[in-house]
């Protein structure tokens, strides 16, 4: 018997309110981030990400809100992300009640901000987002750039180098988006996955172009993922964790079930 | 009622832990506090803690924690550790260069290392994050309604070897057998975070609240 690998179904935040849809069939509110949250944990989620993507500082605090609600109804851990750019931001977000805080551009603008934010709340709630894109092309060796601003700006940096320097510096986790296939749904980039999870002690999180149950198990296996992320298949109940539980220990994966 | 201190020394998030007890006993008191006489005056006290453990002990030594913990284990209320408040509690730990700990159990805190392997040979990533199999080596109070070989939530990179195994209330496998739970008397300590372990983990906390501190 093993360490579980993770199913974390990711929620898409703005102005308290979940964006993109969730649809539970019997939920009556499908916007409420606590109520999505409170029926993922009772299906057996592993841990939850709050993505924040709202823009303004009134939204900004209805995300506090959101985060104190959570946790006071949801005992399992919760990692909220976007727009964390101080130390003051993540005291913030973890006296609410989160566990972890999911650092992005931020730490791209300037890295010494997640060995700053690690020195200061310890690497186990650390949580640094590399969104990585292919930019070889076929016939060359493979490699991959950082991206940022949504997958819009290119840095040139490259995305191995990347999270081992983010891990150097204090990052506790990975949570790696590959952003060519992201909304594609055509499975995880597993290239880039397991280059980075090869490359880096520290737990990766595989994320971005799930559409069926076959990439998770792929995420896990060839990508060695230790926790695979989701979104749409779950909120439009294609799936249920359980079923995505029950499809990865057929395949072998050890899961909570 | 219970009224229950949580002590706080600055390191991590308490309010997890205070929801929790919230959650499994609705009414009931939690103190967040490194008040000496609201420890004093708690039916329970509970030791949490993350981060670093050098950090730790120097703000559990700068506030007079030790001295509180130490008194609340000799009154014989019913005490909690958990994760670094398990580990602290512990002669010593190898993390930052070696640091004192309380030494209120004889055992060492150790890293899990770079170079952590499965049976199977396939390396372990540190920290060991997740939910894994805790392995119950004695009846306790504490694990009642709860089956052995649960998963629990943890987040660490260094485990406890206690030197007295009879005192050992529960194990776990990675890479290492180590200790993920100690007992005696009206001590239980443990490694995972209950508060965090969803069903199983407010089992184990509703099972403190309703414990009368005898093993």
């Amino acid at each position: 018997m093993a360490l579980a690998k993770r199913i974390i179904p990711c929620l898409d935040v703005e102005n308290g309110r979940v964006v993109k849809g969730v649809q539970f069939v019997d939920i009556r509110d499908a916007g409420d981030p606590v109520e999505v949250a409170k029926r993922y944990d009772e299906q057996g989620a592993d841990e939850i990400t709050f993505l924040d993507i709202t823009a303004t500082h009134e939204g900004r605090d209805t995300m506090v809100h959101t985060v104190e609600k959570m946790a006071s109804q949801v005992f399992i851990p919760l990692t909220v992300g976007g727009g964390i750019r101080t130390c003051e931001d993540i005291r913030t977000m973890l006296n609410a009640g989160a566990d972890k805080v999911s650092i992005n551009s931020a730490a791209v603008k300037n890295p010494d901000f997640v060995r700053e934010a690690a020195e200061r709340f310890g690497s186990q709630c650390i949580v640094v987002a590399i969104d990585a894109k292919k930019v070889s092309q076929p016939g060359e060796p493979d490699k991959w750039e950082i991206f940022t601003h949504g997958g819009r700006k290119p840095t040139g940096i490259d995305a191995v180098e990347w999270a081992k320097k983010m891990v150097d510096l204090g990052a506790g986790e990975i949570l790696l988006t590959s952003m060519d296939q992201d909304g594609v749904k055509n499975g995880y980039d597993i290239g880039v996955t397991r280059a980075i999870s090869e490359a880096v002690h520290v737990p990766v999180i595989a994320s971005g172009g799930v559409g069926n149950l076959d990439h998770l198990v792929e995420g896990c296996i060839e990508g060695k993922a230790d926790a695979v992320l989701a979104a749409s298949i779950f909120h439009f109940n294609e799936y249920s964790i359980p079923q995505a539980k029950e499809y990865m220990r057929q395949h072998g994966i050890e899961v909570r079930l | 009622m219970s009224n229950i201190a949580v002590i706080d020394y600055g390191m991590g998030n308490l309010h997890s832990v205070a929801k929790a007890l919230e959650h499994v006993q609705p009414g009931v008191e939690v103190r967040v506090t490194a008040d000496p006489e609201l420890v004093r005056s708690a039916d329970r006290v509970l030791l949490p803690g993350v981060g670093a453990i050098r950090d730790c002990m120097a703000e559990i030594r700068r506030l007079g924690v030790d001295a509180e913990v130490r008194e609340a284990i000799a009154s014989g209320k019913p005490f909690l550790g958990i994760c670094v408040g398990y580990q602290a509690l512990m002669e010593f730990s190898e993390e930052n260069n070696g640091v004192d700990c309380l030494g209120e159990f004889e055992g060492r805190v150790n890293f899990f290392g770079d170079d952590l392997k499965d049976a199977d040979g396939e390396r372990l990533k540190v920290p060991h994050m997740g939910w894994n199999q805790v392995y119950q080596t004695q009846d306790h109070p504490l694990w009642a309604n709860i089956e052995d070989g649960s998963r629990f939530y943890f987040v660490h990179s260094y485990y406890v070897k206690a030197k007295q195994s009879e005192l050992v209330a529960a194990t776990c496998n990675y890479g290492v057998d180590f200790d993920v739970a100690i007992a005696r008397d009206n001590v239980f300590a443990v490694q995972f975070h209950p508060e965090k372990s969803q069903k199983v983990g407010l089992q184990l906390l509703q099972n403190f609240l309703n414990w009368d501190g005898r093993p």
